[in-house]
């Protein structure tokens, strides 16, 4: 266990100090949010008049959920692209060399992701109050919306580092992004489900991410509707895509790095 | 001259073939923005129930956007290659041949504005399979294609700009996701006037932007439009013309320092 420790919290240093030092690494993450919300919350504010829509905070924060959770899954994925960036430069080779506890290795990514985003979402969610958004949750249900999105962060990494552990090259990127792009999208990212329609509705429907996001809506507005359902499915695909990147770890030691 | 021509298009066929032989970046430029305007057709689409939203559907008004998307795509496809090029050496070996460098910077040109209309093609046969239609009728569709060529050229021509002035594939990559800010503060979404936001309204108006996707959709959802259809060329040609002449700029200050 200590062990564990101990290549994680190497691992996540290396990747964080890169990353704080090197703005080319940290501009990306933070810049898409930011476009994604400035981008949809400003351009797109008067959806909230079409007939049915009633989301009391406002537009702002029901954009803002979204890009919490967009940001999240997405801060993994860009992880899962370092990941195969080190395995093309070889450094992933001498870090499975060096490891007394190699699955110490996701750890560390996934420790390191969650630092970044948390840097990513602190900016947004100033942005976001600054241009006006309101948020209605009380601490501890803002607290309960973090965890939330920390284990879709968790589950967004575990995605791009099992992805990259088995191709082992920069090609995986589409591999890693597309799914988890699909997956945001597929969701009620402009309306409520209820006012989707066409193929989008049923897909919707059964897509995870829409308790997801209907949960941290709910939360940001002061409400608790849908939030157990949305812990259990998102300690559910943590748990899945543990064993998914944990078997890619197991598939790159065989392959030699 | 006509051999020069040649190097032009034997170094803009390079170009294809280099990124058709990426199929992992080809699929995504190809089925990325199909699937965003999938998702915002349908996501968006009880946003035309606004009062004065033009057009009877969304999916016409929303089928102008991934012909920006794929022109950016395209662009930084071919922007890469270039600067790849200049990281390789290669343009600085061209430049000591009689050929010089300049067919090098077209090639990887032209060879983002036929990549720009190929990708146009199939994103107008999918809108019009979705349902989708053409206000202009057939002639628009010619008009529709020309733009959609403009804008490939402008974007097109601002990432050669940037890879003849840093010589860095990655810092190419790195600077086309603030051609998607540009994208996304625009007129993208919904049209000026139902932009409640004074803020983003201001930046919609002077983003350049806004004209190239407002010119193309024009075709789509009022037929002939000279207001919309003047300002989308002409801020295209403007682009291209502050483009290319950042490309020279840096192109002349390469070659000296070389």
């Amino acid at each position: 266990m200590r062990s564990t420790l101990a290549v994680a919290t190497g691992v996540a240093w290396r990747i964080l100090h890169n990353a704080f030092t090197n703005p080319a690494l940290l501009l990306p993450a933070l810049l898409f949010p930011l476009i994604f919300f400035l981008g949809f919350a400003g351009g797109l504010s008067s959806v909230d008049q079409v007939p049915g829509f009633d989301y009391p905070p406002g537009y702002e924060t029901f954009q803002f959920a979204f890009v919490m959770l967009q940001s999240a899954a997405m801060g993994g994925v860009f992880t899962g692209f370092g990941i195969a960036r080190d395995f093309e430069r070889g450094f992933m080779r001498r870090l499975l060399l060096a490891a007394p506890r190699r699955s110490g290795i996701v750890w560390g990514y996934v420790l390191a992701t969650g630092g970044r985003w948390l840097f990513t979402i602190a900016v947004v969610f100033l942005v976001g109050l600054a241009f006006g958004m309101h948020v209605d949750g009380n601490p501890a249900e803002l607290a309960a919306l973090l965890v939330l999105a920390l284990i879709v962060n968790v589950t967004g990494t575990l995605w791009g580092a099992g992805m990259a552990m088995r191709v082992r090259s920069a090609q995986a990127g589409p591999l890693m992004q597309l799914p988890i792009f699909l997956l945001i999208f597929l969701a009620p990212v402009f309306v409520p489900l209820d006012l989707i329609e066409g193929w989008l509705h049923p897909v919707a429907s059964v897509n995870p991410l829409t308790t997801l996001l209907a949960a941290a809506r709910s939360l940001l507005a002061g409400s608790t509707a849908h939030v157990l359902v949305a812990f259990t499915v998102a300690f559910g695909l943590a748990a899945a895509l543990s064993l998914w990147a944990l078997r890619g770890l197991a598939s790159a030691e065989r392959a030699g790095g | 001259m006509s051999s020069w021509l040649s190097n032009v298009a034997q170094l803009t066929r390079r170009s294809i073939v280099r990124t058709l032989h990426q199929p992992g970046s080809l699929f995504f430029a190809l089925v990325f923005p199909l699937v965003f305007l999938a998702v915002i057709a349908s996501g968006l689409s009880p946003a035309d129930r606004l009062p004065g939203f033009p057009g009877d559907s969304y999916l016409d008004f929303a089928l102008a956007i991934p012909f920006v998307h794929g022109a950016l795509f395209a662009a930084s496809s071919a922007a890469t290659e270039l600067a790849r090029d200049i990281e390789s050496g290669f343009l600085d070996r061209l430049a000591l041949t009689p050929a010089s460098g300049v067919p090098l910077v077209l090639g990887h040109l032209v060879a983002a504005v036929i990549l720009g209309v190929a990708q146009a093609c199939v994103y107008l046969v999918a809108g019009l399979l979705a349902g989708a239609h053409v206000a202009a009728g057939p002639e628009g569709v010619l008009v529709l294609f020309a733009l959609a060529s403009l804008v490939s050229l402008a974007f097109g021509a601002l990432g050669t700009a940037i890879a003849l002035r840093t010589g860095s594939s990655e810092a190419v990559q790195g600077m086309f996701p603030l051609f998607f800010v540009a994208l996304f503060l625009s007129s993208l979404n919904l049209p000026r006037n139902l932009i409640e936001t004074d803020w983003f309204r201001w930046i919609a108006t002077v983003n350049p932007v806004t004209y190239l996707i407002e010119g193309i959709r024009s075709l789509l959802i009022v037929g002939w439009d000279p207001q919309a259809l003047t300002l989308g060329f002409g801020c295209g040609i403007l682009l291209v013309a502050i483009a290319l002449g950042l490309s020279r700029a840096a192109f002349a200050e390469r070659l000296t320092r070389t």
